[in-house]
């Protein structure tokens, strides 16, 4: 699938996201929502990579900021070799045509009053000077490639359903042949029935047009399916980064552990084994805890968790995790690595 | 469970209809099931299926007009909910039927606190005073597990979170020591690690209190993690009843066995394509009279054309007592 000499078309470095809370009467800057904190990858030309984690863990802003829908407060997002986060108004409007995205909500995503042939036409019309012949064929070749019946470009949003809006959502980011497109949940919204066609289709879009997905979901079996590596973020960082079969096979962060073990699978015999119950909640990005974010929930948490941040470094070929008990491991002589190598065999026996 | 256990609901030929600017839409079709003291039934489906419409039927929370209930008998214990008046009707949820809803946002009253809303039910089907209802509602929400309870019953819905309003809902739910407890999607607004949270809980609180539990879901990793027995709904109509493992390993509706594929599997080899269902799920605007899902189906022949296909046993068994569906390609046919 993925050749081994394939280059990143997106490179993304410490880019972080905040959002500032203003408060009191004179409004004043009194902290930030740290919704990304210094999140950093690369995602290979032709490839998938899956981003995973729980509601207000930030991916879904990781995937806006880096088409510039946000403007990032910190980082530089490098897509096809120019820095999306610096770049000027007009060369950006250049730049968006090989950049697309698919939102979750079919629904509000499209409006309602424009005919389905007026909302994948809308990129041509701003970013090309086609005539409307030329467009209205484009339009009509773009429907067969999502499998929309030709005969519907002049019925309106509400006439579809929800499977079939995601469709529309999909022709319309394909129309300017982008190179690379973020899908943000585009199947959180559909029956489980329906899922199934839309990431087919995604699939095949894929493979006949060579395109690079970031895929943004909570649906931890889909993205096994769809992705090539996978991202789990947690409170606005990456806790691992890893290829798809090494995470599902054996999850190397305590987050991603829990995570995956806290999916229930379609077989009684699965579902029901002892899985790790994660105890709380996620805490506010306002207020994230000292040290590790995780610490506050983590089932192997020690002392210096509570202390410093983990970095996201490399721990075994292609893997890389922010958690400290993999850092101590190969730190030699450290006091904490006994204790560390204890607790994460206490893991993998579980 | 026993098999000869007393049902504590059973429902015999439901019939719901919608009456729309656009026609009638026959949302629940001869829906027949029961639940047993102590059971937990899942009850799986598409949106549209009918799953929640067929519930809420049960106990009067449809508005009507638009909805109708046409036909069928709804047995809590001796009575008939289907006859007795808005009153009596009030007086049995809460107290003998629970409820809890999707999303506890808006199923929660914004303006008072959750304390207020616990004790509510309390005061009003068991008439208790003021301490004695708070001192309940202290004792329940220690129950679902919310720290700090006696100090928590003052804080508004806001000031929890999603998954801690859950647990106030079925804290509310669970109020009046209900025999039927009706969930509708009571996790799905709610992240993975939290739903485990909530599972849990759910499966300590059925060994401590022991009432019946209808589930609705259209997760089939939550049925299989939890239900006891499992109804699969379609176009209004049960078309496949089981206990949990015989539905997972050997599903015979061939909607069934079709959804089980199209679920990317966690763990084992990984699929190169997603087996897909074609088609749309249907909106049914006339009491059916062939199978619902024949345009969908890959096994349908002529006959699936001409009769709506009734419920069946599943080898040897009896309708209703363990394994049934409703599907004309019956091995028999599969062979010719």
């Amino acid at each position: 699938m993925l050749d081994q000499t394939a280059k990143p078309l997106v490179e993304v470095s410490d880019l972080k996201m905040y959002f500032p809370i203003y408060s009191g009467v004179l409004r004043r800057h009194t902290g930030d929502v740290k919704a990304v904190d210094g999140v950093s990858f690369n995602i290979l030309e032709g490839e998938t990579l899956g981003l995973v984690g729980e509601s207000g863990c930030g991916k879904s802003t990781v995937g806006r900021a880096l088409l510039r829908l946000y403007e990032p407060t910190a980082g530089s997002v490098v897509i096809g070799g120019e820095d999306i986060a610096t770049l000027a108004p007009e060369a950006l409007r250049k730049k968006r045509p090989s950049m697309q995205m698919v939102f979750q909500d079919p629904q509000a995503s499209l409006n309602p009053r424009m005919t389905v042939a007026g909302i994948i036409s809308e990129p041509l019309v701003e970013h090309t000077d086609w005539t409307a012949e030329r467009r209205l064929e484009r339009v009509l070749e773009l429907m067969d490639a999502v499998g929309l019946n030709r005969r519907f470009a002049n019925r309106f949003p509400h006439e579809f359903s929800g499977g079939q809006r995601q469709r529309i959502g999909i022709a319309r980011a394909l129309a300017l042949n982008p190179k690379f497109i973020v899908c943000d949940e585009p199947i959180a919204a559909l029956d489980v029935s329906i899922q199934a066609q839309v990431v087919n289709l995604l699939e095949d879009l894929q493979e006949r047009l060579g395109l690079t997905y970031l895929f943004i979901s909570h649906d931890l079996s889909m993205v096994r399916h769809i992705a090539d590596r996978v991202a789990v973020m947690y409170l606005g960082r990456i806790a691992e980064l890893s290829p798809r079969d090494a995470l599902f096979a054996n999850p190397l962060h305590p987050y991603a552990e829990a995570l995956l073990s806290a999916v229930n699978e379609p077989d009684p015999n699965r579902a029901r084994r002892e899985r790790i119950i994660l105890q709380g909640d996620v805490p506010s990005p306002a207020n994230p805890p000292k040290g590790c974010n995780f610490c506050t929930r983590c089932p192997k948490a020690f002392a210096r968790c509570h202390q410093e941040k983990p970095e996201l470094v490399e721990v075994q070929p292609g893997r890389q995790v922010a958690c400290f008990l993999y850092e101590e491991n190969t730190a030699v002589g450290s006091t904490a690595s006994v204790e560390a190598t204890e607790l994460n065999q206490q893991g993998e026996t579980k | 469970m026993p098999d000869g256990a007393m049902h504590v609901l059973d429902v015999k030929g439901l019939k719901t209809v919608f009456r729309t600017r656009g026609g009638e839409v026959h949302a629940v079709n001869s829906v027949s099931f029961h639940l047993k003291r102590g059971e937990l039934l899942g009850v799986v489906g598409e949106s549209g299926s009918g799953k929640s419409v067929t519930m809420m039927s049960l106990i009067g929370l449809l508005p009507s007009p638009p909805a109708e209930i046409r036909e069928g008998q709804v047995l809590l214990g001796e009575r008939d909910l289907l006859k007795i008046s808005a009153d009596d009707l009030r007086d049995v949820r809460g107290a003998k039927v629970g409820f809890v809803f999707q999303d506890p946002m808006t199923s929660l009253n914004p303006v008072f606190n959750v304390g207020f809303q616990i004790m509510e039910p309390l005061r009003r089907h068991m008439g208790m005073s003021k301490p004695q209802a708070r001192a309940r509602a202290v004792e329940l929400l220690e129950l679902v597990g919310i720290p700090d309870a006696a100090n928590r019953l003052n804080n508004y819905p806001h000031q929890f979170s999603g998954g801690m309003r859950q647990r106030v809902m079925i804290a509310i739910a669970l109020a009046c020591d209900p025999d039927v407890l009706i969930a509708d999607e009571p996790t799905t607004a709610l992240d993975v690690t939290i739903q485990a949270q909530i599972l849990e809980l759910v499966k300590e609180l059925r060994q401590k209190l022991g009432m019946a539990i209808i589930w609705i879901t259209h997760d089939l990793g939550v049925i299989a993690a939890i239900a006891d027995r499992v109804m699969v709904m379609y176009g209004g109509q049960i078309v496949e009843q089981a206990p949990v493992n015989d539905l997972f390993a050997n599903p015979q509706h061939p909607y069934t066995r079709a959804l089980l594929k199209t679920i990317p599997s966690m763990s084992g080899a990984r699929e190169a394509r997603l087996q897909v269902i074609e088609g749309q799920p249907p909106i049914i605007t006339a009491a059916p009279v062939a199978c619902s899902f024949r345009a969908r189906c890959a096994h349908a022949f002529a006959r699936c054309e001409a009769e709506n296909p009734l419920r069946r046993a599943v080898a040897g068994g009896a309708v209703d007592q363990n394994h049934d569906v409703a599907c004309h390609w019956t091995a028999e046919a599969r062979d010719a």
